[in-house]
């Protein structure tokens, strides 16, 4: 859905459900998922559909995912760390991950 | 930053866009001890996201966002010389109205307190509650250009741009100057800018080159063959993912494929902390928002506490960083810094830039007016994204006798999930006043509990006894029916 205007940069390592993919340093975890295509951050807690970023800025809370065992983490708002472990949150997320 | 956290300062600003920046900047110059908190990893807020390394380098990206985006470079300059202290990728879950903030920083909250706090939380776009417009591949358009600004991603599928307001426009020509398969924009607007811009050229005498900029913007489509309708009653279609958009246009039903839709209905103050303090509100019957009420430098009726930039009402970036020194003014002034008679002289220049601004402001205001959010939502559109509620069943809950807004909340769970009512709020009190036959000002918001932003128990728990003060002082209840006890 999206591609990168640059791909000289990504230099950082994160995974995603276990598949690592390649960002840049100062990228959201939100952006590095959206450039790796992926669409499906959670499926939600009610009708478990998916869903994926709508405001890219902190206010939907749709692009809620686990980020190193610590669920409802606010995708668009946590920067890439190198290594991070990221998973696709279903439902109201697992909460004895930690 | 520093390893240990401040207990108290004597400024604190929650916000690193313009108003926050400029801000921190003037207060911090007046040798007023200011904290600057901003949830986002650099300053610059949305509009001049990541602008410091944007700057450093000159590719594609640089011609993409253009030159009014470089412009806020300068605002970050003064603000890193400024000496003001800067405490990035922190979210401030509460403020008490005795000035004591809680903050969640590197998975940690700690609280501190101000002698005075000005918020700068700026502005988010309007949701707009299409049907359809949950599923993935819908986003708006300020959502892609953050994408674009803060990562350099640029859409690579056909992708539909829908909505009303510079920004739409705005985007569509950073997002066809990308290279991106821009398919179509559908305009929502009620009049085109065309007719309501040569009729206002009177009152725009000097914005001449604000017009043009617009005027260019279409242009740029135009020649690019890009195809512009008007466009009412906007359904997103697809079932797992957005496979298309469709629209009234010329009283027929038109259909657009796209995979990528992007909407944009002009954007509302962020009033989450505000609303919270209970601080007086208007209802903005020009820009349809609710917006804290403020004297003429931002002061609230919550006593500490100051609003600055576009969440005291939507005026736009470069009047932010005006409406943020005025605040700086006078807090140095409350603070002791300057005198009164010092804090009245420099506030002249800010005031006549801010008086221009507001002529372009009114003008935009009546050209963009939201027609998306104002209409009747269709029964199956979802109101609130976190619980799935529908406006018909919204409408269901009206009609069995739950005609407040705070009762219809909690019967419906409609801002009770993890947004808290930030993307929902004003579509449940337009779909209940709609149903009422009454006013948004009747209606009212949603009372808010705190903490602001989500927090994991565990931190909660860190924080030591003596801190916990949780509870909110009621206050400032006249002029708003949500601040009924």
């Amino acid at each position: 859905m999206f591609r990168r205007l640059r791909t000289d940069d990504l230099t950082t390592t994160i995974f995603f459900d276990g598949r690592p993919l390649r960002c840049r340093p100062g990228d959201s975890v939100a952006a590095a998922l959206l450039a790796a295509g992926i669409e499906r951050f959670r499926t939600t807690p009610v009708s478990g559909t998916d869903r994926m970023p709508h405001c890219m800025i902190g206010n939907c809370f749709d692009c809620l995912v686990e980020i190193d065992g610590q669920a409802d983490q606010q995708a668009c708002l946590v920067p890439v760390r190198e290594g991070s472990q990221v998973r696709s949150q279903l439902g109201t997320g697992r909460f004895d991950a930690a | 930053m520093t390893d240990a956290p401040r207990t108290h300062c004597e400024l604190a600003i929650v916000g690193g866009g313009p108003a926050g920046l400029a801000a921190a900047a003037l207060a911090a110059e007046l040798g007023v001890e200011t904290i600057l908190f901003d949830e986002q990893p650099t300053p610059g807020g949305q509009i001049y996201r990541n602008i410091e390394a944007n700057s450093r380098k000159h590719d594609a990206l640089s011609n993409i966002l253009g030159a009014d985006y470089a412009k806020g470079l300068a605002l970050v300059e003064r603000f890193r010389r400024s000496g003001a202290a800067y405490e990035p990728l922190s979210a401030v879950w509460q403020i008490s109205a005795a000035g004591k903030l809680g903050v969640s920083q590197k998975g940690r909250a700690y609280l501190t307190r101000a002698g005075r706090v000005i918020l700068a939380t700026g502005a988010m776009e309007r949701p707009v509650p299409i049907p359809g417009w949950t599923l993935p591949g819908v986003m708006g358009a300020g959502a892609a250009q953050t994408l674009m600004k803060a990562s350099g991603l640029v859409p690579e599928e056909p992708t539909v741009i829908a909505g009303s307001g510079p920004l739409a426009y705005l985007v569509a020509l950073q997002v066809m100057k990308a290279g991106a398969p821009l398919s179509a924009v559908i305009d929502t607007s009620q009049k085109g800018l065309f007719e309501t811009g040569f009729a206002a050229l009177p009152v725009l005498s000097g914005f001449g080159r604000d017009l043009l900029k617009g005027l260019s913007w279409m242009a740029a489509l135009r020649k690019a063959r890009i195809p512009v309708f008007s466009g009412r009653n906007l359904a997103v279609e697809g079932i797992s993912r957005v496979e298309a958009v469709s629209f009234e246009t010329r009283g027929k039903r038109q259909r657009l494929p796209a995979s990528l839709l992007l909407l944009h209905e002009g954007v509302v103050p962020n009033n989450q902390i505000t609303a919270s303090l209970r601080c007086r509100h208007v209802w903005d019957t020009a820009q349809m928002a609710w917006r804290p009420w403020t004297d003429e430098w931002g002061a609230t009726s919550t006593e500490l506490v100051a609003v600055a930039g576009d969440g005291a009402g939507i005026s736009g970036a470069r009047a932010a960083a005006h409406r943020g020194r005025l605040a700086a003014l006078d807090a140095a002034c409350r603070i002791g810094r300057i005198s009164r008679a010092e804090r009245d002289e420099r506030a002249l220049p800010e005031r006549r830039h801010l008086q221009r601004e507001a002529r372009f402001r009114a003008f935009l205001d009546s050209t963009y007016r939201p027609t998306e959010a104002v209409r009747r939502l269709a029964d199956e559109a979802i109101a609130c994204r976190c619980e799935e509620v529908t406006a018909g069943e919204l409408r269901a809950f009206v009609a069995e006798g739950f005609t407040d807004i705070n009762q219809l909340k909690s019967f419906s769970r409609c801002g009770m999930g993890q947004c808290q009512g930030r993307m929902c709020g004003g579509t449940v009190a337009r779909v209940l006043a709609q149903s009422l036959e009454t006013d948004i000002e009747t209606v009212g918001y949603y009372r808010l509990r705190l903490p602001v932003k989500p927090l994991p128990v565990a931190q909660l728990a860190e924080l030591g006894n003596a801190e916990r003060d949780l509870r909110p002082s009621p206050m400032g209840v006249d002029g708003d029916p949500s601040q009924r006890v």
